[in-house]
């Protein structure tokens, strides 16, 4: 297990600078190089920012659920971490993808929101996931939240689906599925690439996340008998939370 | 991996939690569990037949099965904006058009500018209400994009992008 708090190039920062290379050359084929959409304009173009990232999110939420299960089974500090880490990550794309849907709705639809089924749902899993990095933060028992916190991931769950098919199940506002078919060739390469750019972004930034709870969480999860070093009062770009105070 | 004994632990800590075999067995039940509910609650969602309660918009047929309960209500009505029936006249703020659903036709009378995409064969979601006259009355109109994404038939120029914002002044 590497020991070093900084520096050294590990894995998720080639994986950042993968998704950061992949989204710059995306967007510049996007912005510059594909047409504008035909009923749109320039304004379609929001497409390489949007459709990526709720895909990206999709598989975030899906991998957090997939570390819930981990967690569960088998009670190790990694699989909590990766727990928080992906949570987080998949709170800030869906975040980042309401406000998008917010810019493209105005000057498309007319409207910066509407309770349509498909935003309706989008916007209860953000905050059912929030309701998952909540818990963890109030629980001071590591074995508790541990278990509470991974319960609530694979309930909030549940609601991904929903999202990905609520335009199929329901009447919406919003388009239903874009393929292939419906999308013209020269959109589908930067859209791609936009795609990879943000699944490996997100990858990228769950590492980080990952890394820096860890080792507070290993420790937390050794010393059941105590409460962890205030939770509550640990922000988020702490590194290493408990560190300082995991040992009581 | 087994969890390291951290150094700065104190040394009388109790043995490992998360290998006691009762803490274990609780934990993986929580998650046989947890995973029964989500799959319930997604098959119920799925198959639930919930499409019938949860309408986000009503089309033209359905508003006029609903006869007389219909008028008066705020109503989400959905449709297409029939081609030849859009009225704009940007000095009185007013825009009149026709919904259907290709059965049943319902005149709109909205206010304001409607969206740069609205146009004739495009779906549109209108709020508001239905008078006694079976006008149906509108202080919001959304404009409904499909999953196409198209490129435009040969180069566009910037002036033809210009219009793409200036839909409204055309019609």
């Amino acid at each position: 297990m590497a020991t070093t708090q900084s520096g050294g190039l590990r894995w998720e920062h080639g994986l950042l600078a993968l998704g950061l290379a992949l989204l710059a050359v995306g967007h510049v084929q996007g912005l510059f190089f594909a047409p504008a959409e035909a009923m749109m304009g320039d304004v379609g173009r929001i497409l390489y920012v949007h459709v990526p990232t709720a895909w990206a999110d999709m598989l975030v939420y899906t991998a957090c659920f997939g570390f819930a299960v981990a967690a569960l089974w088998t009670g190790k500090a990694t699989y909590d971490a990766a727990v928080e880490a992906s949570a987080e990550v998949g709170v800030l794309y869906n975040a980042l993808l309401l406000f998008q849907g917010s810019v493209w709705a105005r000057p498309t639809w007319g409207v910066f929101w509407t309770w349509d089924p498909r935003l309706t749902t989008s916007a209860v899993v953000l905050v059912l996931f929030l309701g998952v990095l909540v818990l963890r933060r109030v629980i001071p028992e590591p074995e508790r939240r541990l278990n509470l916190s991974a319960i609530a991931a694979v309930l909030a769950y549940v609601g991904v689906p929903i999202v990905y098919f609520s335009v199929k199940w329901w009447r919406t506002l919003h388009q239903p599925f874009s393929s292939p078919q419906t999308v013209d060739g020269s959109f589908i390469t930067p859209l791609r690439l936009a795609a990879f750019g943000m699944i490996f972004l997100g990858a990228g930034l769950i590492g980080l996340r990952w890394r820096a709870l860890r080792r507070g969480l290993e420790r937390d999860l050794a010393t059941p008998d105590l409460p962890a070093a205030a939770p509550a009062l640990r922000l988020p770009g702490e590194a290493g939370g408990s560190a300082a105070g995991g040992a009581l | 991996m087994t969890p390291e004994p951290s150094p700065s632990a104190p040394t009388a800590a109790p043995p490992v939690p998360s290998t006691r075999p009762a803490a274990t067995l609780q934990r993986r039940l929580f998650l046989v569990g947890s995973l029964l509910v989500a799959g319930l609650a997604l098959s119920v969602v799925a198959f639930g037949d919930l499409g019938e309660d949860l309408v986000y918009f009503w089309d033209p047929s359905q508003m006029a099965a609903a006869g007389e309960d219909a008028v008066g209500a705020t109503i989400r009505l959905g449709g297409v904006v029939k081609a030849g029936t859009v009225q704009w006249q940007p000095d009185a703020n007013s825009l009149k058009f026709i919904v259907t659903d290709g059965k049943v036709e319902v005149p709109v009378e909205a206010t304001g500018a409607p969206p740069q995409m609205f146009r004739e064969g495009i779906g549109v979601v209108v709020e508001g209400t239905l008078t006694k006259s079976g006008v149906f009355t509108s202080d919001r109109l959304m404009v409904k994009h499909s999953n196409e994404y198209k490129a435009p038939e040969g180069e566009m120029s910037a002036e033809e992008r210009k219009t793409l914002y200036t839909t409204v002044e055309e019609l």
